[in-house]
């Protein structure tokens, strides 16, 4: 049965809401982005600094670990805010490390955790290998025992943030077992080559590891909970964050078909364009509607549906609206200098980072036992 | 005590009496009714007397939940939904204290079906260009003409009727609005068939049809602005229902998933699909339940009406597909019957082959979805109007056809 939540933001998350918009604002512009977007190692260390003092990396991790002590659903407020303006910072990135490191429950946690949720270091996980597989299944990089802890070998792609971490949380195979390793970018045997990304705001890196030191955090059945905790949290916050895009790109479509005339008549007035943006409104607000309940719900089963409906219906929604407000802007639209190819980009690669849509549909097929 | 809490204590006070006093597992529905009329409980947001007690809307929303937690009967809304969804609205925002005393009490309790006679066969999406005419006579108006798509008109008492009276006037301003004795001499009916065989809707023909003007709502030549308080209580009527979770036609298609389904993956993503856009509106109407109970409804309010007729058409379509060659036949057959008002399709569990058949009417019905669209680019995202070539001028001089 569905759990009873509800969906109004409390006041505090209406004031951190507008307290991040303004940091944004102050911090960075879309003018900075689009330039970041020439890189293979985008970051926009000057929002990161805003969210540092503010103490909004580590939101969701414990007072002791120097984290704030709150619920998905304000980190969730944070994302949207973010995903609002594309700001390239590696947050989801550094939130999937910490959550991985936390939930392992490994003592290591506390040494680890400071630094990450402080935003000092950038964290991120290195669990895949090709560009499908299920990252819950024992990989082919292997773990072995030696004198220090352990030592990695092989190579992890698609690595989000992979240019930018300090910290890397990579999956191995130790003794047949998936488990979890803790390898540091300093490290010898390490090896991090940026990869161009369709989004450039999100860069990613592929990691080689060649007898790579590493320490342990979790074996067997607690690194996979570890691993799918944090790939969830991953998908909610994102889902935030795609809600965020698409509301924005729907803002754009709106003004622009207010503002550009043709045919003596404000765009927007003509019914092909104005059931564009009606449409696109409805795909806004269901999105909104799932993400939400999905980082508000904590029935674990319930969870178990509201994460693979939330990925599926949230990206399905800002793929829509970022490549309807492309339409809607004409030729403009697909030139560098204006914003929507960041919104496209964003969209297309948050449908397929943290499983595709169609592994999310499957996955919710599972759940529904149909 | 602020005043949303003295508003509170005063509809928890009179729901807790209300259910003290007739529990709804022992009372018969229309007495259950007459009781909650009369508690101020049929729309809480009306004047003491008329039915309500005054208070904000927003607690209609927790009238609901404790009438449906308390399992006492609701389908008064659903089976006279024009009467109670709309025209008591009508009759709230523009009725004088004589109308809504002759006519609120009998419509809660069904004593009284009502329904709505807008549509023409020259005026449909453009519902203001009706050329019905209404013409005085004294203390009477004596009406001619054609009505159509008039659901329920065969079992109603009473219709909600626009007319034109000044046909001189820009098509707007020309229109006046009756409440019209369905059983009067001059007004007939005939049953409509619709797709599956079923007449839920009727043609209405107005013979030199009276109507004493003390029934005229509102002004002379007001009849558009009491027409739009009508179609915007229609829409949030038709929008908000909500069902639990996996229930009506997505449930429909996950049992015939699991009965005629051949376990294609493809087929399995797109049910997946489906279930999880239905379950966005689900919960989507929830968010704008919510909101309007606190008073502060968003543009999630008005995007359930398009969704669900989109979606509903999908996934009976596709339930039918699961089925094969059965999806060629149709168990219930096909026989010309006027519908009342407890079996309507709307109100019973069809066959997914006549639910894929009714369901074409979804983005018709209340609005097509083109309108909804119209409705939500303009009045909800704020994008200008089409231009409107029959706006100034005469209704009598517009072109028609």
């Amino acid at each position: 049965m569905a759990e009873s939540i509800t969906f109004a933001p409390t006041d505090e998350q209406v004031l951190l809401a507008s307290t991040i918009r303004e940091l944004v604002d102050a911090s960075t512009s879309m003018d900075r982005t689009r330039e970041l977007s020439l890189t293979v190692d985008a970051f926009d260390t000057e929002a990161w600094e805003g969210l540092k003092q503010m103490g909004v990396v580590g939101l969701t991790m414990p007072y002791e670990v120097g984290g704030g002590g709150a619920s998905l659903d304000d980190l969730g407020v944070v994302f949207e805010e973010l995903g609002r303006r594309v700001v390239a910072v590696p947050l989801l990135s550094t939130t999937m490390a910490m959550t991985a490191i936390h939930a392992s429950g490994s003592a290591a946690a506390a040494d680890l955790l400071p630094a990450l949720a402080s935003g000092d270091a950038i964290g991120t996980l290195a669990v895949h290998e090709g560009p499908h597989g299920d990252p819950l299944q024992v990989p082919n990089t292997t773990a072995i025992e030696v004198d220090s802890g352990h030592a990695l070998s092989g190579a992890k792609r698609f690595v989000t943030a992979g240019p930018l971490a300090s910290t890397f949380v990579v999956s191995a195979s130790l003794d047949g077992e998936l488990a979890l390793f803790i390898v540091h970018v300093d490290a010898e045997g390490v090896d991090v080559q940026a990869v161009s990304a369709l989004d450039a705001t999100r860069p990613l890196a592929t990691v080689t590891f060649d007898g790579a030191e590493a320490s342990l955090l979790a074996v067997g059945d607690e690194a996979r909970e570890a691993l799918s905790t944090a790939l969830d949290i991953g998908v909610l916050a994102m889902a935030r964050e795609q809600v965020g895009g698409a509301s924005a790109c729907l803002d754009m479509a709106v003004e622009y078909a207010k503002s550009r005339f043709q045919f003596g008549r404000a765009i927007g007035s003509f019914q092909a364009v104005k059931h564009m943006c009606a449409d696109m409104l409805v795909a806004v607000e269901h999105a909104r509607s799932v993400a939400v309940y999905g980082c508000r719900v904590e029935d674990p089963a319930e969870r178990d549906i509201a994460v693979p409906l939330a990925k599926s219906v949230c990206s399905a929604a800002y793929l829509q609206a970022a490549g309807d407000n492309i339409q809607i802007h004409g030729g403009i639209g697909f030139t560098w200098e204006h914003d929507a190819h960041l919104y496209f980009k964003r969209a297309k690669s948050t449908s397929l980072l943290l499983g595709s849509v169609d592994a999310h549909r499957d996955r919710l097929a599972d759940v529904l036992e149909l | 005590m602020t005043g949303v809490n003295a508003e509170q204590a005063k509809v928890t006070e009179a729901m807790d009496r209300l259910l003290a006093d007739f529990p709804p597992d022992s009372v018969p529905p229309k007495e259950f009714w007459g009781a909650q009329f009369d508690a101020g409980l049929a729309w809480v947001d009306f004047e003491e007397g008329d039915g309500g007690l005054a208070v904000s809307p927003s607690f209609r929303a927790y009238v609901s939940r404790r009438l449906r937690e308390a399992g006492a009967p609701t389908w008064n809304r659903s089976a006279n939904i024009i009467g109670i969804g709309m025209g008591s609205g009508v009759l709230a925002a523009h009725g004088t204290p004589e109308q809504r005393q002759r006519w609120l009490r009998p419509m809660f309790t069904m004593d009284e079906i009502w329904c709505q006679l807008f549509s023409e066969p020259g005026a449909g999406s453009d519902v203001a260009a009706l050329s019905t005419r209404a013409v005085r006579d004294g203390d009477e108006w004596v009406v001619n003409g054609q009505k159509v798509w008039t659901t329920l008109a065969h079992l109603a008492s009473w219709g909600l009727l626009v007319t034109r009276t000044d046909p001189d006037l820009p098509k707007h301003r020309g229109l006046t609005y009756f409440v019209v004795d369905m059983h009067a001499d001059g007004v007939e009916c005939r049953p409509l068939y619709q797709i599956t065989g079923e007449a839920e809707f009727n043609e209405v023909f107005f013979d030199d049809a009276r109507i004493p003007d003390g029934n005229r709502i509102d002004e002379v030549g007001a009849g558009w602005r009491v027409s739009m308080t009508t179609l915007m209580n229609e829409r949030v009527a038709i929008g908000g229902n909500t069902v639990p979770r996996g229930h009506g036609s997505i449930g429909q298609a996950v049992e015939a998933w699991k009965t005629h389904g051949d376990g294609n993956p493809a087929t399995r993503r797109e049910l997946a699909r489906l279930w999880g856009e239905v379950e966005a509106m689900r919960l989507t109407t929830l968010r704008a339940v919510e909101n309007m109970e606190a008073g502060t409804p968003g543009p999630e309010g008005s995007t359930g009406k398009l969704a669900w007729a989109d979606l509903n058409k999908e996934v009976t379509a596709f339930t039918v597909d699961l089925m094969g060659l059965g999806g060629t036949t149709i168990p219930e057959g096909y026989t010309l019957e006027a519908t009342s008002y407890e079996t309507r399709e709307t109100e019973r569990v069809l066959s997914p082959q006549r639910a894929f058949l009714r369901a074409r009417a979804n983005s018709i019905e209340g609005g097509t979805s083109e309108i909804m669209r119209n409705i939500l680019g303009e009045r909800v995202l704020g994008l200008p109007g089409e231009p409107r070539v029959d706006k100034d001028l005469p209704w009598k001089e517009v072109p028609r056809g």
